[in-house]
């Protein structure tokens, strides 16, 4: 975990020698015991946080139904699963094999007539002809595709297999959820942390630029970006990216703002530790953890943002498969009573989102010092 | 008669499963004592020794995970085995408590008035008019000027002390019994603990009514207590009437705690620590003798600070916070700088570092150090200044970055200014310094928490002498920490002075503290240098009105001339 683990084997007997203003401490320090080469390791904060985790039930459960949830998600990105979820497999709107098929549509209630068939050849101007056609046909080989009744989970209108759409729609959706997210926490932690170190300016500006978001109805602005950029996943991503950082902007910023004029940072410009050491290496570790959980609340929201987006058609490409375009589909079978896409999708993404939001409690009690001691 | 009588009391914490085996931490280790009616008992520890604990579990003040053993008798009734709503009856009516941070302990978004109001109404079936009668009647008591007017302030419109005081009158606004005050003027001035010590004795007489009074220190306790308990790591060490306790103390911890405390009397060139009392050492008496010719490092001349305060829409006002300031500091010796809170002390300290940013104010004067002016260094020049005048600030709990591992914390400094080739010789280094506070090695690769105050505060000096420096501003340095903590940090920083040749700006509201350790001593009053002398001088023969204030605010322990009195 830390990085001078390896530093710490330090040469038995070493001499310092080290100059300075003051030459009687020096020499004062080098009279000093050797030092000792072994050092052990206390629990970090992560570590310390990982084993409060491992206690909570529910959140380790989750986190293993998200961890399922992400090797699936490679494994369809690798090709290995789902890979063929375009190609139409079953007959349109195949049902669940749980359902079985359905059952043949009843029609020819008509009565047949009796007697001889009606010889048409004598009116018939094509009769000659339909021998040669025959002799003509059979030179091709023509194969019948016998496209499956049931699928696992059901068939879309084309007769896609739902299960393998879902899967494929997984991957997307958390995708741009996850990258959404990440560009949001990054721009979010780093307007927010130069804002609330700095203040002064720099922060009225950025204060000024974040009110300009907030003050436009999140989903219009949405829609203008939307319409900007096109369709596309890349557009989606950066669409929820730069309209979804102004929450952890501010939570960092007020972060900053309280830890600016803590001791410790103090205590590390005194010893001439540079502005921008102060804001990375020291204040931004212990604000660390707000930002992972607002980060993982980002994630859920903009999941369920792609989801409306993907609904309301401004959302992925065509060619791609999302949760949400996948309830954009269903809205239309719903009325011919093919629920099967609908449930597929929000099993998925229902279990996805609760899992993740509940690993993300879980991880916030862990991560939160204010517990520490209690447990 | 006994009011209170606490039998055998056991407290254990219930600290989670490690491999499936529950954890327990025992605070409180079979504890039995009686408080009387009429009578003030103090509880005398160190941090960690249970007595708040103690306090906490008459009143089931304690965190759930808390268990209580033993028996609590309130007037020949069991509380261990009293229903939580008889207890809330209790509360504030019988029993009512004061915490040791004022500010903390007041609801910041209701006035005065409506604190001390609930009380009266939840317990006295009070209505509201005859409430505020009550209430302005109990500020009056506790000495509030304008009691009226303050009924309907916030609390962060009055001082500390004021806020203690509002404390004390929520406190008895329904004429306890018993009064728990637990350490009630640890975080407040030696000036201001005076008052509320003195205020806490008189509402005592008056009342005629128990205090259980829970401090870390002697010297306060044997100003008000009639009979006082000593305790360390959850047991009674020793108990009874104040006289014999200061006179003949038996146990040698007290003994201990009695001699680890800095006095205006007396003035040894090491404080006794716990460890030295119980292994039998004596304290060394006699000073060494400084010399007076030693060269100045540190020249201040004419120092000014001022703050910006806003005002209306585009004015500001300019605050003083520091008005010509000059001194000059020797190599190997301390200035002590003492004053109340306000008064301009801290500014001056972090000017000199110039640890304020240049557009909350303007700074006017002329500091000398090495030839050069500290004050209008750019910010280039300013980085090797920086190696040669550090600082140990008041809080340990917040100085070190709770991220860091204390090697981190050590060895960012050295590789800032490129002290030592490489880490290896930097993590040496940082060893040794921890050698040199008295920690040992085993201390690099652990967090901050894991460490006590006093621990802390050690930390925090050896990371101001990584970098060799031979000015160390100390702000507040060991006020925050315990007497007998105090007393280990005020020793060790006397031996890095005589074995470094360190210079010391010594920051600090406790005159005896500051004689302890300074040579000259500053005092400040709203920002101007009221008084500087030496600090024999200013002990023997103080010149200002506002010294003397000072110096009679040192708790001087128990002085059998006042139980005549």
């Amino acid at each position: 975990m830390s990085p001078q683990d390896a530093s710490h084997r330090a040469p038995e007997g070493a001499r310092p020698a080290w100059g300075g203003p003051a030459p009687g401490m020096s020499a004062a320090l080098q009279s000093g015991t050797a030092a000792i080469a072994q050092v052990e390791h206390s629990e970090g904060v992560w570590h310390a946080a990982w084993r409060r985790f491992k206690t909570d039930r529910v959140g380790l459960v989750c986190a293993v139904i998200v961890v399922a949830f992400l090797l699936l998600i490679a494994m369809a990105a690798l090709g290995l699963v789902a890979k063929n979820w375009q190609k139409e497999v079953g007959v349109p709107n195949a049902p669940p094999t749980f359902i079985g098929p359905r059952p043949p549509e009843a029609i020819g209630a008509i009565e047949v007539p009796k007697g001889p068939n009606v010889d048409l050849s004598a009116v018939d101007p094509l009769a000659p002809r339909y021998k040669e056609w025959d002799e003509r046909a059979a030179k091709f080989k023509t194969q019948e595709v016998v496209k499956a009744e049931t699928l696992p989970m059901g068939g879309d209108r084309f007769g896609r297999d739902v299960l393998a759409k879902a899967i494929k729609g997984t991957q997307i959706s958390v995708f741009v959820g996850v990258m959404a997210a990440l560009v949001a926490t990054l721009i979010g932690t780093l307007l927010g942390a130069l804002s609330g170190y700095f203040g002064g300016r720099v922060g009225d500006f950025l204060e000024w630029l974040y009110n300009v978001f907030e003050a436009i109805p999140g989903i219009l602005l949405i829609f203008a970006f939307a319409a900007v950029f096109g369709r596309g996943i890349t557009t989606v991503v950066l669409i929820l990216g730069l309209t979804g950082w102004s929450g952890l902007y501010r939570q960092v910023r007020s972060e900053f703002i309280k830890h600016r004029s803590r001791e410790y940072v103090r205590a590390a410009e005194a010893i001439g530790a540079s502005v921008w050491s102060r804001i990375f290496t020291h204040i931004l570790p212990n604000v660390s953890h707000v930002v992972l959980v607002r980060m993982s609340l980002l994630v859920v929201g903009f999941i369920k943002a792609e989801v409306i987006l993907s609904y309301l058609g401004l959302g992925v490409g065509v060619d791609d498969v999302s949760w949400g375009t996948m309830l954009a589909e269903a809205q239309s079978e719903l009325i011919l009573g093919y629920w099967w896409q609908l449930a597929a999708a929000t099993a998925f993404m229902a279990v996805f989102v609760t899992a993740f939001s509940l690993m993300t409690d879980a991880l916030r009690d862990a991560l939160d010092p204010k517990l520490r001691g209690l447990e | 008669m006994t009011l209170l009588s606490i039998q055998d009391l056991r407290v254990a914490f219930r600290m989670g499963k490690v491999n499936g085996v529950a954890q327990r931490a025992e605070a409180v280790k079979g504890v039995t004592f009686d408080i009387a009616q009429n009578t003030t008992v103090a509880l005398v520890g160190e941090s960690g020794s249970g007595k708040s604990v103690t306090a906490m579990s008459v009143l089931n003040l304690l965190p759930d995970n808390a268990e209580r053993s033993g028996k609590i008798l309130w007037q020949g009734k069991d509380l261990l085995r009293t229903p939580l709503h008889e207890l809330q009856h209790l509360r504030g009516k019988e029993i009512a408590c004061v915490f040791q941070d004022p500010m903390q302990s007041l609801n910041p978004v209701f006035t005065v008035g409506d604190q001390l109001c609930e009380p009266l109404v939840k317990h006295m079936k009070m209505g509201q008019r005859a409430a505020l009668e009550r209430a302005e009647q109990c500020l009056v008591e506790v000495g509030m000027p304008e009691p009226k007017r303050r009924l309907a302030a916030y609390p962060h419109e009055l001082s500390g002390g004021q806020q203690q005081r509002v404390m004390i009158a929520m406190a008895l606004a329904c004429e306890p019994k018993l009064l728990i005050a637990d350490e009630p003027t640890t975080a407040l001035d030696v000036t201001i603990q005076r008052q509320i010590l003195e205020l806490i004795a008189e509402i005592q007489r008056k009342h005629r009514m128990s205090v259980l009074f829970i401090s870390h220190d002697l010297g306060v306790v044997g100003e008000i207590a009639d009979e006082v308990l000593v305790m360390r790591n959850g047991i009674l060490r020793e108990q009874g009437p104040v006289a014999a306790i200061f006179a003949s103390p038996k146990d040698a911890y007290t003994q201990a705690l009695l001699a680890c405390r800095p006095s205006l009397e007396r003035n040894p060139a090491r404080l006794m620590v716990i460890d030295d009392h119980i292994a039998g050492r004596a304290a060394q008496q006699e000073p060494k003798p400084k010399d007076p010719s030693a060269p100045v490092v540190l020249e201040v001349r004419g120092l000014s600070k001022s703050f910006w305060i806003k005002q209306g829409l585009f004015g500001r006002r300019e605050f003083k916070a520091v008005q010509n300031v000059n001194f000059q500091l020797r190599k190997g010796h301390t200035l002590g700088v003492v004053g109340e809170s306000g008064s301009g002390k801290t500014t001056m300290g972090l000017s000199l570092l110039r640890l304020h940013e240049a557009n909350t104010g303007p700074m006017s004067g002329e500091a000398i150090f090495g030839g050069k002016n500290l004050l209008t260094l750019t910010d280039r020049e300013r980085q090797p200044m920086r190696r040669r005048i550090q600082v140990v600030f008041q809080n340990p709990y917040a100085s070190l970055n709770p991220r860091f591992t204390i090697g981190q914390t050590l060895v960012e400094p050295m590789a800032i200014h490129g002290i030592g080739a490489d880490t290896n010789e930097r993590e040496n280094r940082a060893r040794t310094l921890l050698e040199k506070v008295d920690l040992d090695g085993t201390a690099f690769g652990k967090y901050p928490h894991e460490f006590s105050g006093g621990q802390r505060q050690r930390i925090a000096i050896a990371r101001a002498l990584t970098l060799n420096p031979e000015v160390l501003v100390l702000d507040e340095a060991v006020s925050a920490l315990d007497v007998s903590v105090q007393a280990q940090v005020l020793n060790l920083l006397k031996d890095l002075q005589d074995e470094l040749g360190l210079a010391y700006i010594f920051i600090s509201h406790d005159l005896a503290v500051v004689r302890f350790i300074s040579d000259e001593v500053l005092v400040m009053k709203d920002g101007v240098v009221v008084e500087q002398a030496s600090a024999a001088r200013i002990l023997a023969a103080p010149r200002e009105e506002y010294t003397r204030r000072l110096l009679a605010a040192v708790p001087r322990g128990y002085r059998p001339a006042r139980a005549v009195a």
